[in-house]
């Protein structure tokens, strides 16, 4: 079943077309990633899908329900975490997973936080303030806040921007995670690499359109036949970094 | 079919008219807590008006001729509107800082009574303003206050102090929702602050130059003092009370509309 699925999608701000006729699918379960530069309209696109912007033209379709005439009924199908943690800096870890528990409507909204702090190994941090959370704690505490209620969707606007190496895989596992527990992911991501790593199907939004989709092998295959090559193997400086960082805790 | 939709559309409006109370109850909480927890916005909206009215009783007081004995009865009025004035200024900034962390967003794409969104922050207001006011009455009271109101008397007080807050505040969503900056979010209520100066709040208006003094009698603050003042003192009511009401009303429904114009274009 497709959880997504979006038909000649339009939109602009005055006379800047930001999207000009998007038609994407995903299905139910997998990880989608929305490739795209800065300013490409990931962020529009994401924000039309959860209800947030209404489109100038086309159709979109989430969990079945149409997101201009339905939004309330797809607003229970999903969540969205936002390129920036959208938590509240003021409250602790706990008070910010028990008040969007509450928010959903949830029985035992502190036995549901209280599970979520201990999966995002949160439970040291858990009646701290947010403001006192890092960058990677306060990611995990962001998604952990989407996962409240189990959204059948979770939609990740650059998921990774700004975290550390470390956190960035911590992240991908915790993505990777949700997929295999039948959630369906659509996240958006500058990061080639990043979509490599974790997505079924990947789409490239290029000035206004969807220039290329489908799985990596697809992709890949749009490209001339691999040439056979010897070329010394130089370490990324991502795995000197891990390497000497993991060794250091280690120790 | 069409029956069908109108059922649904009915069934939809009262999920979201259940969830309204439970809704408004968390957000109200959750900026509770903002409050509780910044020392900064507490001595900004109760202590400062205390120190306030300390230095114009003990220090001016002496000096100013009212012809009310206990200067601090004349005063407190005053004082009790420049603790709302600046108390709105952080519903202005709390709104700022959600729209600028994406909080809004979150709240935005999930199920509930989308209205308890700026409700929220506008009941916060309300319940936030009434403690400071309640302290800043205890206080008067320790240093001199004898008023000399009727339980009638005090609710009309209450009731005028809640309709000129909640207009405030309706004024305060307005920037929370388009600065551009936090300073441009609490900047606007300075001169909201300062307004009493001009008025019959502090000192009478009759030794004023003229041009100051049309001012002074024609601004909403004089009018709302010289009303809870009447109330507290057991005089009778002139009509300027419905001047007063007429200008938070005023003040009210255009910040409304205002604010909603805001909040579409925002989001």
């Amino acid at each position: 079943m497709m959880m997504i699925e979006t038909r000649g999608l339009r939109k602009s701000f005055g006379n800047l077309v930001v999207l000009d006729g998007i038609d994407l699918s995903v299905a139910e379960g997998t990880i989608f990633a929305l490739l795209g530069s800065n300013g490409a309209g990931k962020t529009t696109f994401i924000k039309i899908l959860t209800t947030l912007l209404k489109q100038d033209g086309g159709t979109a379709i989430v969990n079945g329900f149409d997101v201009a005439s339905k939004p309330y009924n797809v607003r229970q199908s999903i969540s969205l975490t936002g390129q920036f943690a959208a938590v509240d800096e003021m409250l602790t870890g706990r008070e910010n997973l028990i008040m969007i528990a509450r928010l959903r409507h949830l029985k035992q909204p502190r036995q549901l936080a209280d599970d979520l702090l201990s999966r995002f190994g949160l439970t040291d941090a858990a009646n701290r303030r947010v403001s006192t959370y890092s960058g990677g704690m306060r990611r995990r505490l962001d998604l952990a806040m989407s996962l409240v209620g189990k959204p059948q969707i979770i939609f990740l606007d650059e998921p990774t921007t700004g975290l550390d190496p470390e956190a960035r895989i911590e992240a991908w596992k915790m993505v990777k995670e949700l997929a295999d527990g039948g959630t369906t992911v659509f996240l958006t991501t500058q990061y080639l690499d990043e979509a490599e790593q974790l997505a079924d199907r990947i789409a490239i939004l290029h000035e206004r359109k969807i220039i290329a989709s489908g799985t990596l092998m697809e992709l890949k295959k749009l490209f001339p036949p691999a040439q056979v090559e010897y070329v010394e193997k130089q370490p990324t400086l991502e795995e000197i970094f891990l390497a000497i960082t993991g060794k250091k805790e280690a120790q | 079919m069409e029956m069908a939709q109108k059922q649904e559309t009915i069934q939809k409006q009262e999920t979201i008219q259940k969830h309204f109370f439970s809704d408004l109850s968390v957000m109200l909480g959750r900026s509770m807590r903002h409050i509780f927890r910044s020392m900064d916005t507490i001595i900004t909206v109760t202590i400062m008006p205390i120190g306030f009215m300390l230095l114009f009783v003990y220090v001016f007081g002496g000096a100013i001729q009212t012809g009310a004995g206990n200067y601090v009865n004349y005063l407190l009025p005053g004082i009790l509107l420049i603790a709302i004035a600046s108390g709105i200024s952080y519903t202005a900034y709390r709104l700022f800082m959600d729209v600028q962390r994406g909080i809004i967003e979150r709240f935005r794409s999930m199920p509930i009574a989308s209205s308890t969104i700026l409700w929220g922050h506008v009941l916060t207001s309300l319940v936030s303003n009434a403690i400071s006011v309640v302290v800043i009455i205890l206080v008067a009271l320790i240093i001199g206050f004898r008023p000399s109101a009727g339980i009638l008397s005090w609710l009309a007080v209450a009731g005028i102090l809640a309709l000129f807050t909640l207009a405030l505040t309706w004024v305060a969503v307005i920037p929370g929702l388009t600065a551009k900056s936090i300073d441009g979010a609490s900047a606007f209520s300075y001169p909201i602050v300062f307004l009493p100066f001009i008025s019959s709040a502090f000192v009478p208006t009759r030794t004023m130059p003229l041009v100051v003094r049309v001012f002074a009698e024609n601004q909403p603050v004089t009018a709302i003092v010289n009303t809870i003042r009447a109330l507290l003192y057991g005089q009778p009511v002139s009509q300027e009370i419905w001047v007063a009401l007429a200008w938070c009303v005023g003040i009210l429904v255009v910040a409304y509309l205002f604010a909603m114009r805001a909040y579409k274009k925002r989001v």
